[in-house]
């Protein structure tokens, strides 16, 4: 079988049986991934779960071109060598899985803790740090030295109303050599929660991965149910769905713009987008009574309708808040002291991007031509046509641009979607999963690709339970995007990615 | 510049007349609870059977609803099938003993102002240094929008600040992590006495949706000393605001 073979297409959104799934050999799963990757496709999820001879590891690869999914699997003993320095978009996973199972990715060239908790097996550290639980952040920085070089650590307390995180710069005077980020801070242990389940905790739980996307974790969570459950999610209620996922966009791209406003000084723009943002989110609450989406999206479609003069009504609303929001724009892309603050600042390299696998906004402002909603549409995305907002400049700019052109087709979405929503129910009936079958779906939240990936047991019930918040992926964006900036614009370039700690901290 | 004027006319002004006027929310949303236990079914217990967090028990009279347990799914009240709970478009929550989030047929009993000294010091300018300690992120935004236009936070003498130094008041968020556990405990240590602390959200009070996680110590209880309970997942702008001016007896 040649190595392009080897790997189990899955349509997104889908499952399969385990049994079909060949236990590769530990060579042939390197060969099929690397010759994957060789031809175009990115690895959506690494991760492993006890098995075979010690842990079976499981590749989930995405083919954008193709539209496709597809899946390898081999089984790993406690040690295993490491992809990471011929395929960087690996270390992080390959970090995690080492932290999770204490095993030792053979040859990693940058082996560091990720979460900073207990190896989930007793005794077994990847790190030797013996039975002590380990503290964040205690690690080797990567350290810079010389007469007029300096160090500056900040957080994990910041100084706003944000997440706990540690960052190190290594400066020479104003400038940024490098950055290392230590996160960990917000592990509540998500993964391992909802093992056994679908528990009665593990809607809110899912929910609650990165409260900022609720309805795109959710969404991925229910998508997984409904592949393994065997539900068709009716017209209704897939319409309603994209709706609350654009509108969670619009929400926070708005939010983000402002954000970038204010930390450039210009103040008018911030506080229109502040106001405009809160619009986007009672929107959401008219859906499901909470501003954040909660308790919207379950197993076979939304838990309440809108009826038909309340969706026109809805529609009637936004139409204002649509203006505002362009104007505000407008505003601020109009602005020559705000566009040269933001011009070729916090720049990463398309090669760099594609390297270590950025996804969503951060991927789409280097020219990375990704989105979820395009390449592996489902529900209503698959009649929407929405397609990949690009741009190429890789800076601050960019990463605003690619969220102006992102606002203006969600509205379009949103718009579209409550003037024609489909007669019908907006929930079926999903029923009992299939066990031991393995499913995956990929969700374009708004700061890029979600993945959840289930394996079920013999009872039907989660054995695994992955999730990659695009947020996993792109930190290490961000913190290349410093590479040679003043630490003053820190905060521009944190702005302009705006990722979610707890998402990557699950 | 014009171009500024113009969309700044067209914007308008947009702060909302809370205090003066009642916030409207939204027909679905799920604020304090209403009991009726002349409707209760015996032995019933639906709702209790629904709620994924415990936060219902028995009592002499219908159910009692536990606030700070409560995540506001709204799933009890879909369970119950004589409409004996529900959930009303009241915004105000926020107590100051944990035993006053227990609500019954009477409701529960809301948060009263600081007395003394301490409202002396606090009533008309509130420092906050706010703390992340595991949550989802969610408390965080709707505490930053307070300090929108439309909320206008620093009109009621408030201000969240940097410094733990500057601070009159710890707000924490969150289920309290492990890996947070010391950061948030040297934080309040940081913070000169006489200090507030207020645990804002349902991880920060109970633990939340990650209640029972082995990471997390549901809340912030044994931890430190707790002036005030924010409920809500998350609490609402309003029902935070709410609080904060009832602890200042502003309201």
């Amino acid at each position: 079988m040649s190595p392009l073979h080897a790997a189990i297409p899955v349509a997104n959104g889908g499952a399969l049986p385990l049994a079909d799934l060949p236990l590769l050999g530990r060579g042939h799963f390197t060969g099929a991934l690397l010759a994957e990757v060789a031809e175009g496709a990115r690895v959506a999820a690494l991760f492993a779960t006890p098995g075979g001879r010690d842990l079976e590891l499981y590749a989930v690869l995405a083919r954008d071109g193709r539209g496709d999914l597809a899946v390898l699997r081999t089984e790993i003993a406690e040690g295993f060598p490491a992809l990471a320095a011929r395929c960087p978009e690996l270390q992080l996973f390959e970090r995690e899985i080492a932290e999770q199972y204490g095993c030792t990715p053979g040859g990693h060239p940058w082996f560091k803790p990720v979460r900073f908790h207990r190896s989930w097996r007793t005794g077994r550290d990847a790190w030797g740090r013996g039975a002590a639980r380990p503290r964040p952040a205690v690690q080797e920085f990567y350290r810079v030295t010389g007469d007029e070089v300096h160090e500056v650590a900040v957080g994990p307390v910041h100084a706003g109303v944000i997440e706990p995180g540690h960052f190190r710069f290594q400066c020479h005077g104003e400038q940024v050599m490098h950055l290392e980020i230590a996160l960990g801070y917000q592990h509540r242990d998500v993964e391992r929660l909802l093992l056994g389940g679908p528990h009665p905790a593990t809607p809110h739980q899912v929910e609650t991965v990165a409260g900022d996307t609720s309805v795109g974790h959710a969404s991925a969570w229910a998508h997984l149910c409904e592949a393994l459950g065997g539900a068709e999610v009716p017209p209704r209620g897939a319409v309603l769905r994209l709706a609350a996922l654009e509108l969670e966009r619009l929400a926070n791209h708005v939010g983000d713009i402002g954000a970038l406003a204010n930390d450039v000084g210009f103040l008018p723009v911030a506080a229109f987008c502040g106001r405009l943002r809160g619009d986007y989110l009672n929107a959401t609450a008219v859906l499901c009574g909470n501003r954040f989406g909660r308790g919207l999206i379950r197993p076979g479609g939304v838990s309440a309708d809108l009826a038909d003069e309340q969706a026109a009504a809805l529609r009637e609303r936004l139409a204002p808040v649509a203006r505002d929001t362009r104007g505000a724009l407008e505003l601020f892309f109009d602005t020559p002291s705000v566009l040269a603050r933001l011009e070729g600042t916090g720049h990463v390299a398309a090669a760099d991007a594609a390297a270590v696998g950025l996804v969503g906004v951060a991927g789409r402002a280097c020219g990375l031509k990704r989105d979820a909603r395009a390449h592996y549409p489902l529900g209503a995305y698959r009649a929407a046509g929405v397609e990949p907002a690009v741009k190429w400049g890789g800076d601050v700019y960019a990463r605003a641009a690619v969220r102006r052109e992102e606002v203006a087709v969600s509205l379009a979405l949103v718009d579209q979607a409550l003037a024609g929503l489909p007669p019908g129910p907006v929930r079926t009936a999903s029923g009992a999963l299939r066990p031991h079958a393995l499913a995956v779906a990929l969700v374009e939240g708004w700061r890029g690709e979600i993945v959840h990936v289930a394996l079920t047991d013999a009872a039907g019930r989660f054995a695994r339970y992955k999730i990659v918040d695009p947020s996993f992926r792109n930190w290490t964006g961000l913190a290349l995007a410093l590479r040679g900036e003043q630490i003053s614009d820190f905060p521009l370039c944190n702005k302009s990615f705006n990722l979610s700690y707890c998402g990557f901290d699950l | 510049m014009l171009k500024i004027l113009r969309e700044r006319l067209r914007q308008g002004h947009r702060t909302a007349r809370y205090p003066k006027e009642p916030p409207l929310l939204p027909e679905r949303f799920r604020g304090a609870p209403r009991i009726d236990p002349g409707r209760c079914v015996d032995d019933c217990r639906l709702c209790a059977a629904a709620c994924p967090f415990g936060a219902i028990e028995p009592a002499a009279a219908g159910v009692r609803l536990d606030l700070g347990r409560c995540i506001f799914c709204g799933e009890c009240a879909a369970a119950c099938p004589t409409g004996a709970l529900a959930f009303s478009r009241d915004h105000r929550l926020a107590a100051r003993c944990r035993d006053d989030l227990l609500a019954g047929p009477d409701g529960h009993r809301l948060a009263i102002a600081l007395d003394g000294e301490m409202r002396r010091l606090f009533g008309r300018s509130l420092k906050l240094r706010q703390v992340s300690a595991g949550g989802c992120n969610a408390c965080e935004a709707d505490l930053n929008v307070l300090n929108t236009l439309v909320f206008d936070l620093g009109r009621f003498g408030i201000q969240f600040v940097a410094s733990p130094r500057h601070a009159d008041g710890l707000l924490v968020t969150g289920p309290v992590s492990e890996n947070m556990r010391s950061a948030l405990l040297e934080t309040f240590a940081a913070l000169p006495a006489p200090k507030l602390v207020i645990a804002s959200g349902a991880c920060a009070i109970g633990g939340g949706p990650f209640r029972g996680s082995p990471e997390c110590h549901d809340g912030i209880g044994a931890l430190l000393p707790v002036d005030l309970y924010i409920p809500g997942c998350p609490p609402h702008p309003y029902t935070a605001l709410d609080g904060l001016l009832r602890l200042l007896g502003r309201l």
